[in-house]
């Protein structure tokens, strides 16, 4: 890869990310509104604030899980749009075996419950993972289904079985232990101001270290290796002695796990418990953010932290202007778009500018 | 189960899932995976309500919501075909968008983000009452649907038609099989391509403008999966036109089922669960293996 190329893996999303603000800035200015005003309120909504920056942090975090999902299981070839039925079930799982752990101290819950959601999200996708090893059935068609799948089943076990007693709320009862602080109180104690009534909490540092986890693995153990070698040609893995099969099923195991850990946020971080429903699409916006962050695991981080910016300041848009806040569903779907074909003009690019090159070098060598 | 009520609400139920997956059916033959057909249903539903509710004619906003969903559909096409983006993707893309742009679109009209105010809907088709017992004999049977119900029904004959028994049709199987033959036979691939997205667009969105009609407002969301329902319904029925009327039927039943079961002691979340699973099972082969057109999904 030569350094234009690079530069160009970069460069795409941040130049698309800057085409959606200025449609989204267009749609505000047809609808009377100044978009100036309007971006700068959501700024101010994200940056303005200690409390601001901490919603952005609690905005991203389930989405850096569930982007470096689907952002692991691109490497290895499979699409795994899944990401909503496993951290359903990572949740779902996290907050039962949480319910059960009365007494336990902390230090044994916490990681006890980690691993639960992390179980719970890698059994979900390892369905559709061994479907495509052993049928080849395409992952696309069987994730979604078992979305809806994992939907339904929690819905009815959380309303049939689970249900806290004397509560019109679809939600199971706290968990008995394994919660996990919120961060208010240690950035008071070192003098950030931050509210604290803030929610967010340290399952940001969890993500961050499934950052590096995804970093790790991708890059530096032989599974990671075996995953891009699949990622990038299935048969020439083959010959080279990879057995295909069990990456691909590995890969969808490793990527539920990371959707799973959604759980730590939601279940262990913020709500304490299960509730029918939360999601409202944490899976399928982490393919965005996969997709933004060019399915690399830092990509995510950023991707992440830009929607976490978006979706924090949509609430101060929403409020202090007449722009309801469904602007940023907007701008994330066009930031999409524009990544998505932006990408393929500057393969194309690419492509010609080799092609040039290397007719560039035959007709040297025939003059020669 | 089976009281008239039931059956009833299912053809209902099944309508807006034949026209869509009918959709489906068109694109995928032509070799472009569409995964944006949620999205595609959700903004034929909003178009048809703000046609209706503009015009005060229901068949406007069915007309709306056609064109609607054909230009949701050409963005599908444009970022697929032309700049041969993954399918995938670009329907993932287009599904948020959609629902940012109808939401965002709903407050900006109606000033509420959550739904329109209630509009009309499709008068029945029924005969002249002069026209006495055959009158009396025929409508309690036809009159008892809104008119997109046949619409539906007629376009499976007419895909049917279409895909099996026309050049177009071969052309369009062909090029989701194999479009290099196509290609070196001199047809375009990109246009049968483009054909069979727009066609699904124009279905789909049919389909929207049925299900918003239908309940006579529209209601952030309320595609609610029926996109990839219809899709589902689509494999399960073997990318086949008839195969796909039987799944979107059973479907809707199930659907319907679910909704007579709603406030009694019984977990409908199960019967909901249905057409997922059934789809998971024809495509492992247990009941016969459902086998996608070969070069579904790649980019030409």
């Amino acid at each position: 890869m030569d350094r234009w190329t690079r530069y160009a893996g970069v460069l795409s999303p941040i130049v698309a990310v800057a085409a959606a603000f200025l449609v989204g800035g267009l749609v505000v200015t047809a609808i009377g509104e100044s978009p100036f005003r309007v971006y700068a309120i959501l700024f101010r909504g994200a940056f303005g604030s200690v409390d601001g920056f901490g919603l952005v942090l609690f905005n991203a975090c389930p989405l850096i899980f569930t982007g470096l999902a689907v952002a692991f299981a691109f490497r290895a070839g499979l699409f795994n749009i899944g990401g909503e039925g496993q951290l359903y079930i990572g949740s779902f799982l996290c907050a039962w075996a949480g319910l059960g752990l009365a007494g336990v101290p902390w230090w044994i819950a916490v990681p006890v419950l980690i691993a639960v959601s992390a179980v719970g999200g890698a059994l979900w996708a390892s369905v559709p993972g061994m479907l495509k090893a052993r049928f080849g059935v395409h992952e696309v068609i069987n994730t979604i289904m078992m979305n809806f799948i994992a939907i339904g089943l929690t819905s009815y076990l959380v309303i049939n079985i689970f249900k806290e007693p004397a509560q019109m709320t679809p939600q199971t009862a706290e968990i008995a232990s394994g919660h996990l602080p919120r961060l208010a109180g240690a950035l008071q104690a070192v003098g950030i101001p931050m509210p604290s009534a803030n929610p967010l909490n340290a399952s940001i540092l969890i993500a961050l270290a499934a950052v590096w986890v995804a970093w790790f693995i991708l890059y530096r153990t032989t599974f990671g290796y075996e995953v891009r070698a699949v990622g990038l040609n299935q048969d020439a893995a083959e010959s080279a002695g990879i057995n295909v099969r069990r990456t691909i099923v590995l890969a969808m195991i490793t990527s539920g796990a990371f959707a799973g850990l959604v759980a730590t946020n939601e279940v262990m971080g913020f709500r304490h418990r299960f509730l029918d429903n939360f999601s409202s699409g944490i899976g399928f916006m982490g393919i965005a953010v996969a997709l933004l962050g060019k399915n690399t695991p830092l990509g995510v981080l950023f991707a992440a932290l830009l929607f976490g910016v978006l979706n924090a300041g949509a609430l101060e848009v929403d409020v202090f202007t007449d722009v309801p806040r469904e602007l940023i569903l907007v701008l994330q779907a066009v930031t999409i778009i524009l990544v998505v074909v932006g990408n393929e003009i500057f393969v194309r690019r690419i492509a010609a500018r080799e092609a040039r090159a290397a007719l560039a070098d035959t007709q040297a060598e025939e003059a020669a | 189960m089976f009281e008239l009520a039931v059956l009833d609400s299912a053809l209902r139920m099944a309508t807006p899932l034949i026209l869509t997956a009918l959709g489906g059916l068109f694109s995928e033959r032509s070799g472009v995976v569409n995964i944006a057909l949620e999205g595609i249903l959700l903004t034929g539903a909003f178009a048809s309500i703000v046609a209706t509710y503009y015009t005060g004619d229901p068949w406007a906003g069915a007309a709306a919501g056609v064109f609607a969903g054909m230009l949701v559909s050409l963005l599908h096409a444009v970022v697929s075909i032309v700049f041969r983006a993954d399918q995938i993707v670009s329907g993932v893309a287009i599904n948020l968008l959609a629902m940012g742009a109808t939401q965002f679109l709903t407050w900006i009209i109606w000033g509420s983000s959550a739904n329109s105010p209630p509009v009309a809907g499709m008068a029945h088709w029924a005969l002249p009452e002069s026209w006495g017992v055959l009158a009396r004999v025929v409508n309690p049977v036809i009159g008892h649907y809104p008119p997109l119900v046949y619409v539906a029904l007629g376009s499976v004959a007419l895909a049917h038609v279409v895909l099996f028994r026309t050049p177009f049709g071969l052309r369009l199987r062909a090029t989701g099989e194999h479009p290099e033959a196509v290609d070196t036979l001199g047809v375009s691939v990109h246009l049968m391509r483009f054909s069979g997205v727009l066609i699904s667009g124009a279905l789909a969105g049919l389909g929207g403008a049925f299900l918003a009609l239908n309940t006579h407002q529209f209601v952030k969301n309320m595609s609610a999966g029926r996109g990839f329902i219809a899709l589902a319904a689509m494999i399960f029925g073997k990318w086949n036109p008839v195969g796909a009327l039987g799944a979107c039927l059973l479907f809707g039943y199930a659907e319907a089922v679910q909704m007579s079961l709603q406030g009694r002691d019984v977990p409908t979340q199960f019967v909901q669960m249905i057409p997922y699973l059934l789809t998971m099972v024809a495509l492992v082969g247990v009941i016969g293996r459902a086998r996608p057109p070969a070069s579904l999904g790649k980019p030409y």
